[in-house]
């Protein structure tokens, strides 16, 4: 090549905004994209227009009152926030939660678990231009909203689960609602993979692409699915277990190298699908064997927790969830730090993204299934 | 290998580091603290992850606490190999908070750090991305901060 042509060929690097108001991002992520040509040479993503200062009203609040707020650090799965910082706070005061009521918190999660796993699918494939998924995930979801509004209420923020327990029991002929979704939803699973999962085009866009190895998965503190698509086999429910998941059989699943390389946007994707049937699975086991009895602890209307320190954490749809909860003996937290799954994809974002096509970030951002109250809190 | 307990990661640490490990927060502290040195924190660090019998790979959670009349940083560790947990916690003087990253020993360590830096004001020294990341570049104040003054106004906007 003469310098000529070279100099009439030259390219420049440019700066662009994708979001904070993009379809595909989610939600109000922006990304600071500096590319060459269709080539992502940085991708920046830039947090912080959904914060709200949780940690802050946590300080504020009553440890009774924080609890509607969970619902809207993860507004998907709002009852796994709930039951998580439920178990966080009982960890701290060392409250005894009866076991119905454990029972039953595990039934709310998994549910949610399937409502959010559907969502994250739908959304992904609808990046992906692939619409019709989307309409199915919503018309499943919409099961999982109908029982829990029979359940407490709401569809959407729950406010459900309570310190030492959960509001109230389950009503008449929820768990044969419960057994009918199953039953309806679980073959769904199969049709998912038969409309879109094994679809041609699908799997070239999502092979090979955006490849994380198993030890820097771990290393950038990857959580989750997100995790588990390179083949690490870490579940907190099965490796640092709470609530009755010791009593419940099911396995975790790790992405295998299905189509293209292991760790790649395809894995993490087929890995929220079948979590979706292991959650299926736990949700028959629990309908079979919860036990009757109180589901509320005893306790006390002002209620202090004993001065300490602890940091409890559980597996939500979105990874790793969990509180350090600071108590001085008061009636609010002395400090309330929450760390969340899709903050921790979101510190991974910036190396994966180096050298992808502009059209593969929104495959990205899917395929780390983030939401932005989650991020910014 | 088997796990080890907090006594037992403590005595490790103790053996190897000598006055730059303090002493064991174990009553009331779950899981517990080890309470170090700030200076030595990276050496600390880099013994955890990479001693086989400690193996501690995975950061979990950083956090910046406000005492009052000193600040901590408290890192959560755990170990996928081998599967036990530990709390390192480093006290830090009220009036010039600042503490070696440890994003040399952990990449986990970016996003945490910059987020305790942006709410709580602690300087991470040699930080590969020492900026803000939830609140605006130039927000005045550490939120998270006992002694926080809410501002009136940004940028003419009433708060």
């Amino acid at each position: 090549m003469t310098e000529q042509t070279k100099e009439a060929l030259r390219t420049d690097e440019w700066t662009i905004n994708m979001g904070p108001h993009h379809p595909a991002t989610h939600g109000v992520l922006r990304v600071e994209l500096t590319t060459d040509g269709e080539i992502v040479s940085k991708a920046r993503p830039s947090l912080g227009y959904l914060h709200r200062g949780m940690e802050k009203i946590g300080e504020r609040v009553t440890w009774g009152q924080f609890m509607p707020f969970t619902d809207r650090v993860d507004y998907l799965a709002g009852m796994n926030c709930n039951c998580t910082y439920a178990w966080a706070v009982e960890k701290l005061a060392k409250i005894e939660v009866p076991e119905r009521a454990e029972w039953i918190r595990v039934l709310v999660c998994e549910l949610n678990r399937i409502s959010s796993h559907l969502v994250g699918w739908g959304s992904f494939c609808a990046d992906m231009g692939a619409f019709t998924p989307f309409v199915y995930a919503i018309r499943e979801r919409e099961w999982v909203n109908d029982l829990f509004e029979m359940l407490c209420g709401q569809r959407l923020t729950y406010n459900y689960a309570r310190i030492g327990g959960v509001s109230h029991d389950l009503p008449p002929g929820f768990l044969g609602k419960v057994k009918e979704f199953c039953d309806y939803f679980e073959p769904l699973i199969d049709e998912y993979n038969n409309l879109i999962t094994y679809n041609k085009i699908l799997v070239h866009r999502l092979k090979h692409l955006a490849v994380i190895s198993g030890e820097d998965a771990i290393e950038w503190g990857l959580a989750g699915p997100n995790l588990r698509g390179s083949g690490v086999s870490f579940d907190v429910r099965k490796d640092d277990p709470y609530s009755v998941y010791p009593k419940l059989d099911f396995k975790v699943v790790v992405g295998h190298a299905d189509r293209g390389t292991l760790g790649d946007c395809f894995d993490r994707y087929l890995c929220r699908i079948d979590e979706m049937r292991e959650s299926v699975k736990i949700i028959r086991q629990v309908v079979a064997q919860i036990p009757d009895g109180p589901v509320r602890a005893k306790v006390p209307r002002v209620f202090k927790p004993p001065a300490g320190e602890c940091y409890f954490r559980a597996e939500n749809p979105r990874g790793e969830h969990g509180y350090f909860l600071i108590s001085d003996g008061g009636t609010n937290a002395y400090r309330m730090k929450i760390r969340t799954g899709s903050y921790m994809a979101m510190n991974i974002f910036e190396k994966v993204s180096r050298g992808l096509m502009i059209s593969d970030i929104p495959a990205l951002i899917g395929s780390f299934d983030i939401i932005l109250p989650e991020t910014d809190r | 290998m088997k796990p080890l307990t907090a006594q037992e990661i403590f005595e490790k640490l103790k053996g190897k580091f000598g006055a730059a490990v303090v002493e064991l927060q174990a009553e009331g502290f779950n899981p517990p603290f080890v309470v170090v040195a700030p200076g030595s924190i990276q050496a600390i660090g880099r013994f955890l992850k990479e001693d086989p019998e400690l193996l501690f790979g995975s950061l979990m959670c950083t956090s910046g606490v406000d005492y009052k009349d000193k600040f901590a940083v408290a890192y959560h560790l755990h170990s996928m190999k081998l599967g036990h947990k530990i709390g390192i916690k480093a006290f830090l003087p009220h009036d010039n908070p600042s503490i070696p990253t440890v994003d040399v020993v952990w990449k986990a360590a970016i996003y945490q750090e910059r987020e305790t830096y942006d709410l709580v004001g602690i300087v991470f020294e040699g930080s590969c991305d020492p900026n803000r990341i939830l609140l605006p570049d130039d927000w005045e104040g550490h939120p998270l901060r006992k002694d926080y003054k809410y501002p009136e106004q940004y940028h003419g906007i009433k708060i």
